[in-house]
C-alpha cells in the first residue's frame, strides 16, 4: 500500500506541472510516465460458482514508473516495475518488484550506441524484433549492446548482441544479430527526381543456447537471416519479406528438426479519398525463441504480423486472431473509400467506406518418406509451398459505412462475418491432431454487427452509443451488448455497458456483465474507475494468446506523465 | 539478474533497487527548471524516408504532435474532427499537425491506405519501434501535444473526448 501511496504521490505532482519535461540547469531534460492498476475482487457466486478464478490475494495491484533524462547527444532512462501481485489476466511470471530496464544512448555523428536495455526491429520483424507492450505484460527488451551506423548514400547498419528479458529474469539463450538496409535514393540522384524510393536490406541473427539432451542432438547455434525489398512511387507501394531459420528444435515444433520459412509481401495504393491494400503470406515452422523451451509471451526473438483485422469493438474482438506460427498461409485486401463531400451520395461532410477480406489456413502437411509425421528428432513433415493446406483457420470478412450527417450526429454501422477454428485458436489443438481426426475440428461461423452513433448535446456534452451483436452456435453462443457514454465535460467521462451472453451453450452461463466506468482526464493524467463483470477473454500479441479468467471487482488505472 | 542474484536475499535487492531509484529522483528534481521541447528521435515518412520530427514543423510556428494508431477509434474520431478545422487553421496560424502513427509492423502497412481513405491533409508519420512513444513518454493513444513556435510543449490530452477538438483549435490561435 505504501508504494501504491508513493506513485499516487508522484502522478499527483505530474498533473500540476502542466509541461511536459523538465530542464536541468545542464540544459538536459527529464521527462518521467507513470502508470498504475489496481483491482479489488469480489466473490462472485454466478460467474465463477467454484472460486477457482477468485484470487486469494483479493486485492492486487501493478504499476511501473518510467523516466528518461535526455542532454544533448546523450539519453537515458529507466523503468521501476511493481507487482503486488500482477492483476487477474496478466502473465503470472510478473511478480515482485526492482528495475527492469536501464540503458544509456549516445548519439554522435554517424554513430548511436545504446549500452544496457534496448528494443529494435530488423525489417518487418521476421527475425528480429524486441518490443514491449506494456498493457498486455509483453516485454521482450534486450539487455546488451547495439550500435547503429548511418552511413553516407542511404546505407545504415545495425549490430546488436545481449539477451532478452524475460519477466524479472533472462533467457537461457544468448542473441547476435546484424542488419544492412540501403535507401537507393539517396544513393542514386535520378531515382530521387523520378520520386521513386527502393530499399533493399538484409539481416542475421543468431542465438546461442547449450543443449542437453539424452536422445537428441540439440543445435547450439541457430542462426537465422532475411532478406527485404521495399518500393514507392506515386502511392504505390511495395514490401516484401522473405526469412530462412536453419534446424531449431524447440516446445513449438514439437522437437523436430525441419529448417524454417516465412515469406510477407504487401502492396497497397493511396490516394487522397482512396486506399487499397493486398497482402499475401506463407509461414513454415517459424517459431523463433532465444530459450528452445520457453511457451508463451516468452522470449520472443521474431514477430510474424497477423493477417487480418485488430478489431477493438468489444464482441469482434472475442474473436482475434494470432498468427500460427508453426505454419500458415493467407492472404488480406482491404479496400477503403471516401465518398467525397458535397455530393448527392456523399453528403455535407463525406461517407466513408470500408471492406476488409482476410483468411488464413493450414500450410500443406503430409509425413516424411519414412511414415512418421511430426515425431519428435525428425524433419517432421514434408510441405509444398504453393499448396494450401486443408485446415481453415480464420476467416473475417467485414464491411463498415459511417457518415457525419450534421454537426449534432455521426454514426458507423458495421458487419462482420467470422470464421473461427476453435480448436485451433482457442484450444491450440495441433494440425497433426487434426489431420489424424478431422472431425474433431471445430470451426464455427460468427456474424456479427456493431453500430454506433454520437450526438452532440447541450453545453458541449456528448452522448456515443454502440449496439453490438454476435452470433455463432457453440463456444460463446449468442451475445448482445449495449453501451451509452456520456462525456460531461472536457474533464469527465461517465460510461455504463452490460454485455448479455443469451446463447451459451450451458444454461448456467447466460448471464449478464454490466460494467459501469467514471474517468477524470486532467491535461497529461487519467484516472479510470471501473466496477462490474469482467468476461472470460482471450488476448493476443504476435503469435501467441492468452486466456484472461473471468473476474468481478472494482478497478483503479491511473497514468499521467511530468 | 542472473543466477547468483537470485541466491541474495529478497529484502537486500530490493532495498538497493529503491536507492538508486531515490538517488536518480533526487538528482534529477534537484535540477528542474523548467519545460522544454521535442525529443531528438527520427521517425518514418509513408514513403519510407527517415526525417526528424523536429524539421516537419513551420520555422517559428506551432505545431500539433497527435499519436494514434489505426485501430484506436478515439484516435481516428479525434483526427477527424480535427479535420474540419485543419486547412483554415493552418492558413490562419501556420501551424502544422504531424500525426504520429504507433502501428507495429502488424497494421503499419494499413497506415497509408487508411490516411487516404480518410482524407486527411496531415503529415503522417510512422513511429514503429515506438522509440518517438518511448521518448515523449506516452503510453497511450490518443496522446496529443500542442508546441509553441519554440517548440515548447504548451499543452496535452492523452485523451480524445468529442469536443476537445475545440479547445485544442482555441489553444492554438492563443499562440498565434
Amino acid at each position: 500500500m505504501r508504494r501504491i501511496a508513493v506513485i499516487v504521490a508522484l502522478a499527483t505532482a505530474g498533473s500540476a506541472a502542466a509541461q511536459m519535461g523538465q530542464t536541468d540547469a545542464f540544459g538536459g531534460t527529464l521527462r518521467a510516465v507513470v502508470q498504475m492498476d489496481a483491482q479489488l475482487y469480489v466473490r462472485d457466486s454466478v460467474l465463477d460458482p467454484a472460486g477457482d478464478y477468485y484470487p486469494d490475494e483479493r486485492a492486487l495491484g501493478q504499476g511501473w514508473a518510467l523516466f528518461t533524462y535526455e542532454r544533448g547527444n546523450l539519453r537515458m532512462g529507466m523503468r521501476y516495475e511493481n507487482y503486488q501481485n500482477a492483476i487477474l489476466g496478466f502473465p503470472t511470471g510478473y511478480r515482485g518488484e526492482g528495475i527492469t530496464y536501464r540503458y544509456a544512448q549516445w548519439q554522435q555523428g554517424k554513430f548511436d550506441i545504446t549500452v544496457g536495455n534496448f528494443f529494435e526491429q530488423f525489417g518487418q520483424g521476421l527475425v528480429f524484433r524486441a518490443y514491449e507492450e506494456r498493457g498486455l505484460g509483453l516485454d521482450n527488451a534486450m539487455d546488451g549492446s547495439r550500435i547503429i551506423a548511418r552511413l553516407p548514400k542511404g546505407l545504415t547498419l545495425k549490430g546488436v548482441i545481449g539477451r532478452q528479458r524475460v519477466y524479472f529474469a533472462k533467457s537461457d539463450g544468448i542473441l547476435r544479430g546484424t542488419d544492412a538496409e540501403w535507401a537507393l535514393r539517396e544513393a542514386v540522384p535520378v531515382l530521387d527526381k523520378m520520386g521513386l524510393g527502393i530499399n533493399l536490406g538484409a539481416s542475421f541473427v543468431s542465438k546461442f543456447q547449450r543443449g542437453f539432451d539424452p536422445l537428441l542432438n540439440l543445435p547450439a547455434n541457430v542462426g537465422s537471416w532475411a532478406y527485404r525489398l521495399g518500393a514507392n512511387y506515386r502511392g504505390i507501394d511495395l514490401k516484401a519479406e522473405y526469412a530462412y531459420k536453419i534446424n531449431d528444435p524447440n516446445f513449438d515444433n514439437g522437437y523436430i528438426y525441419k529448417p524454417g520459412e516465412a515469406f510477407v509481401a504487401t502492396a497497397t495504393y493511396s490516394r487522397k479519398g482512396l486506399g487499397v491494400l493486398g497482402t499475401v503470406k506463407r509461414i513454415d515452422n517459424f517459431s523463433f525463441r532465444s530459450d528452445r523451451n520457453a511457451q508463451q509471451f516468452d522470449a520472443l526473438v521474431n514477430f510474424i504480423p497477423p493477417t487480418g483485422n485488430l478489431h477493438t469493438y468489444a464482441l469482434p474482438a472475442l474473436y482475434p486472431y494470432a498468427t500460427q506460427i508453426n505454419g500458415e498461409m493467407g492472404y488480406q485486401f482491404d479496400v477503403n473509400y471516401l465518398i467525397p463531400k458535397k455530393t448527392k451520395l456523399g453528403g455535407k461532410y463525406g461517407t466513408k467506406l470500408a471492406l476488409s477480406i482476410a483468411a488464413s489456413q493450414s500450410i500443406d502437411r503430409r509425413p516424411l518418406e519414412d511414415g512418421s509425421f511430426g515425431d519428435k528428432g525428425t524433419q517432421g513433415y514434408l510441405s509444398d509451398a504453393l499448396m494450401w493446406g486443408e485446415i481453415p483457420y480464420f476467416r473475417d470478412v467485414n464491411f463498415g459505412i459511417s457518415r457525419k450527417f450534421s454537426s449534432k450526429y455521426k454514426t458507423q454501422l458495421t458487419a462482420y462475418r467470422f470464421v473461427y477454428n476453435k480448436s485451433v485458436l482457442a484450444d491450440g489443438v495441433n494440425d497433426y491432431a487434426i489431420i489424424n481426426a478431422p472431425d474433431s475440428d471445430s470451426v464455427l461461423v460468427v456474424p456479427a454487427v456493431v453500430w454506433e452513433q454520437q450526438f452532440a448535446l447541450p453545453r458541449h456534452q456528448t452522448l456515443r452509443t454502440e449496439f453490438q451483436w454476435s452470433g455463432g452456435e457453440g463456444f460463446r453462443g449468442g451475445l448482445a451488448m449495449a453501451l451509452a457514454e456520456w462525456t460531461v465535460s472536457e474533464h469527465w467521462v461517465l460510461a455504463i455497458q452490460d454485455i448479455y451472453n443469451y446463447g451459451h451453450p450451458s444454461e448456467s452461463r447466460r448471464i449478464h456483465y454490466p460494467l459501469l466506468s467514471v474517468v477524470h482526464f486532467d491535461g497529461p493524467t487519467r484516472v479510470q474507475l471501473g466496477y462490474g463483470r469482467q468476461q472470460q477473454g482471450i488476448f493476443c500479441v504476435g503469435g501467441v494468446c492468452r486466456v484472461v479468467p473471468p473476474s468481478n471487482g472494482l478497478s483503479l488505472s491511473l497514468t499521467t506523465q511530468f | 539478474m542472473g543466477p547468483s542474484d537470485l541466491a541474495k536475499p529478497r529484502a537486500l535487492a530490493y532495498l538497493e533497487h529503491m536507492k538508486t531509484l531515490l538517488t536518480a529522483l533526487l538528482v534529477a528534481s534537484a535540477t528542474l527548471i523548467s519545460a522544454q521541447s521535442l525529443p531528438n528521435v527520427s521517425v518514418l515518412k509513408l514513403d519510407g524516408s527517415k526525417t526528424e520530427l523536429s524539421s516537419l514543423r513551420e520555422e517559428g510556428k506551432p505545431m500539433i504532435v497527435s499519436f494514434w494508431a489505426t485501430w484506436c477509434k478515439p484516435c481516428i474520431n479525434e483526427l477527424n474532427a480535427m479535420a474540419e478545422y485543419y486547412d483554415d487553421l493552418h492558413e490562419e496560424t501556420g501551424v502544422t499537425l504531424v500525426a504520429v502513427s504507433i502501428d507495429d509492423s502488424r497494421t503499419s502497412p494499413k497506415v497509408g491506405p487508411f490516411v487516404a481513405g480518410q482524407g486527411w491533409d496531415y503529415t503522417v508519420v510512422l513511429d514503429p519501434n515506438s522509440d518517438l512513444r518511448r521518448a515523449m513518454g506516452v503510453n497511450n493513444v490518443p496522446h496529443t501535444f500542442l508546441l509553441n513556435g519554440a517548440g515548447e510543449v504548451v499543452w496535452q490530452a492523452n485523451k480524445y473526448v468529442p469536443g476537445e477538438e475545440e479547445v485544442l483549435v482555441a489553444e492554438v490561435r492563443k499562440l498565434k
